[in-house]
């Protein structure tokens, strides 16, 4: 034992040496950092423009409290720290405040480009001015209103459609093709998870090269078929157009989900007198709901802000979905939108889709992690 | 009947029993075949024929687009007439956005997750339910907001540049003078490159979080507690255990993330809209203008095949890399 400590100790030293005249530097930076946020502070609420009005002086008298107030939090974490240090000469303290403190400020950067554009769309949709642009940065902008929302779902476009067609719309394309697509999808994917049978090496090849055909790659040849049948401008023609890419990739998904299912079960059930198809109505069926819901909603998602075969197919306004009026609020589009309108369309599509994701995020997560180490 | 011969026999015999025995599996599949024969793969199938038509707008009504042989193809490769257009530049193009963004997704995904895997880190469940947003926002809208962001006079980038005090009034999506220039390899990267690649890694790299926290999660702590009597430093643990135990897990998201942003349409399409003079179009947003804008379908169909075939390849050889660096599996 001896020897060992022997030989762990200089080793040791050396390396609290090291790190501890950063760790040293460090707490003297962050004391002089929340020094200069204090007079930061001071400075910013003492000099004021003289002609500066009221809605413009809270939010510097604010910024100014803030600036204060952080200052303080840090002078007094890193004296409390530095006084330890000099009572107990133990250099561990700061290193740990140092780590600590490096992480935080770390993730608060990364928090802060997170939300940048968050808070800046949700800022201009309450923004009342009209057609004049914003002229700086505000969370609250003077004047807030809740106009643009309720224009929004009043008169959300130039074009003869009202909010609730939209809605109707944009619904019925994405929820109808990812259940149909489940709901065919399963059973096929059951049948390449389950049996062996000719042909099922060039399916499985079939699908593997239909899932790399990238968004759009159909474009032109559904463009032209679906014009020849005469449903290209019909929410029906759009469907067929998304389930046949809803589809392939609902029976790969399903495939995964069932691969993971234990075989025993079934098994179980055929020896207690089932047959191959009552032990899939009955065995592997209700394990797998979690699996088409997930496949479901996730093609929901991928329909809900299809845009491409969208503004391709259709043009007459009472089909439109929603993503075809969000992009005629911008650019060439956009005469006759403003900014605040714009922001608060986004916010309204953005909705569901976040609420559906935050209510799936454990299982979309697991289900592509499962999927992509199992190869 | 083949299937009720109790010998097995070789030959035709056997294939026909085979095909007998799978006849359940034939009859699941049944649906969902008719459907694809008729909506995914005679559109492919179509897609081939029309590349060797000059299938175009005047078309959808005659109906008799005439054979051109493999002059689609050349046209799309040598030189189509749109201004700017040129086949090589938007495939190197294509191929350094993807790489550049891929790698910052990895980089910073697997950073934040190292950071908030920390015991005891204070905001911790905040933080992790925060920095989902950019993923869960649908792409489009995400594509349009940075668009608005990046607006040279009322966006917000250069409004609170001049909040800094700093100049702002860059002209992000406009300037055409290019950042980076290597002719040798067609490389031209404007200042909206830079724009358009902060926007896809803002909305890119928390999924690489997510599936890193599930992989790191899955760590067992005795490798630490181990690290930690051998006296191993904090970067010997992550070099050593953190990212040789995340590997499986982010070597296939890191596949799919090479495929998700080799297409990323939305934010192209709506942060830069290809430009300035098309410097930042990437396959998907030119195909899709082939369709869109020229109604050349007989090219884009073309455009399209050879686009398949260049993903085939990038399939090919990630599946390759990744197979060759998986030393867990064997």
């Amino acid at each position: 034992m001896a020897h060992i400590q022997a030989h762990t100790s200089p080793a040791r030293r050396a390396s609290v040496s090291a790190g501890g005249v950063m760790a040293i530097g460090w707490t003297a930076l962050a004391i002089l950092l929340s020094l200069g946020l204090v007079v930061l502070g001071l400075y910013v609420i003492a000099v004021r423009p003289a002609a500066s009005d009221a809605t413009s002086a809270v939010p510097k008298v604010a910024g100014g409290l803030v600036a204060i107030a952080a200052g303080a939090i840090i002078l007094v974490r890193y004296s409390r720290v530095a006084r330890a240090y000099s009572r107990e000469r133990d250099v561990r303290v700061l290193r740990e405040t140092m780590n600590a403190d490096l992480v935080q400020a770390f993730l608060l950067i990364v928090l802060a480009s997170v939300l940048f554009p968050v808070l800046w769309i949700l800022s201009m949709s309450l923004d009342p001015r009209d057609f004049s642009r914003p002229t700086g940065l505000t969370i609250i902008p003077p004047g807030a209103t809740l106009d643009a929302y309720a224009r929004v779902l009043t008169n959300p476009s130039p074009n003869p459609v009202t909010f609730l067609q939209l809605l109707r719309n944009s619904l019925l394309v994405a929820a109808g093709t990812a259940a149909l697509a489940v709901a065919v999808g399963t059973t096929a994917a059951y049948a390449f998870s389950r049996f062996n049978f000719p042909g099922r090496r060039i399916g499985m090849l079939g699908f593997v090269l239909v899932l790399m055909i990238p968004p759009g790659g159909t474009l032109a040849p559904l463009f032209v078929l679906l014009t020849a049948v005469g449903l290209r401008t019909s929410l029906v023609g759009l469907a067929i157009a998304y389930t046949s890419t809803a589809l392939p990739f609902a029976i790969w998904n399903m495939k995964g989900f069932i691969d993971a299912l234990p075989f025993d079960l079934e098994e179980a059930a055929m020896i207690d007198g089932c047959s191959r198809t009552q032990g899939f109505l009955r065995v592997i069926l209700p394990l797998a709901v979690p699996g088409m819901a997930v496949t479901a909603l996730w093609g929901f998602l991928t329909g809900w802000s299809e845009f491409i075969l969208a503004w391709t197919f259709l043009s007459d306004p009472p089909t439109f979905t929603l993503p075809m009026v969000l992009r005629g609020m911008v650019g060439q589009y956009a005469a006759g939108t403003s900014w605040a309108m714009f922001s608060a369309m986004s916010i309204v599509m953005s909705i569901p889709a976040v609420m559906v994701f935050f209510f799936l995020q454990r299982y979309l997560v697991s289900g592509l992690a499962a999927g992509g180490v199992k190869g | 009947m083949a299937a009720v011969t109790p010998t097995p026999q070789p030959g035709k015999i056997e294939v026909g029993k085979a095909l007998w025995e799978g006849r359940l599996a034939y009859l699941y599949i049944l649906p969902a075949f008719l459907i694809m024969a008729f909506i995914t793969f005679y559109p492919i199938v179509y897609q081939v024929w029309m590349a060797f038509t000059n299938f175009e707008l005047r078309h959808l009504r005659l109906q008799n687009p005439e054979f051109v042989g493999f002059e689609n193809f050349v046209r799309v490769l040598g030189g189509l007439p749109i201004p700017n257009y040129s086949f090589g530049r938007i495939l190197v193009f294509n191929t350094v956005w993807t790489f550049v963004n891929v790698f910052l997704h990895v980089t910073l995904g697997i950073l934040v997750a190292v950071a908030l895997n920390i015991k005891n880190l204070p905001g911790k469940r905040l933080y992790r339910s925060l920095f989902i947003i950019p993923w869960a926002l649908p792409s489009l809208v995400s594509g349009m907001v940075w668009n608005n962001m990046w607006h040279e006079r009322f966006g917000a980038v250069n409004l609170l540049l001049q909040e800094l005090g700093l100049p702002g009034n860059i002209r992000w999506l406009q300037e055409t003078q290019p950042v980076i220039n290597i002719p040798q390899i067609g490389l031209v990267l404007p200042l909206s490159f830079f724009a358009v690649l902060i926007a896809n890694v803002w909305l890119g790299w928390p999924f690489m979080m997510s599936i890193a926290t599930g992989a790191l999660q899955s760590i067992p702590e005795e490798l630490y507690e181990a690290a930690l009597v051998d006296g191993a430093s904090g970067w010997q643990k992550l070099w050593r255990i953190t990212l040789p135990m995340i590997r499986p897990a982010m070597v296939p998201a890191t596949m799919i993330g090479i495929m998700m942003t080799f297409n990323q349409f939305n934010v192209i399409y709506f942060v830069t809209g290809g430009g300035p003079l098309g410097l930042t179009q990437i396959l998907v947003t030119q195909g899709f203008n082939l369709v869109n804008q020229q109604g050349w379908y007989g090219v884009a169909s073309a455009f399209n095949l050879i686009v398949f075939l260049i993903l085939a390849v990038i399939t090919l050889i990630t599946n390759r890399i990744s197979r060759a660096t998986e030393p867990y599996y064997a």
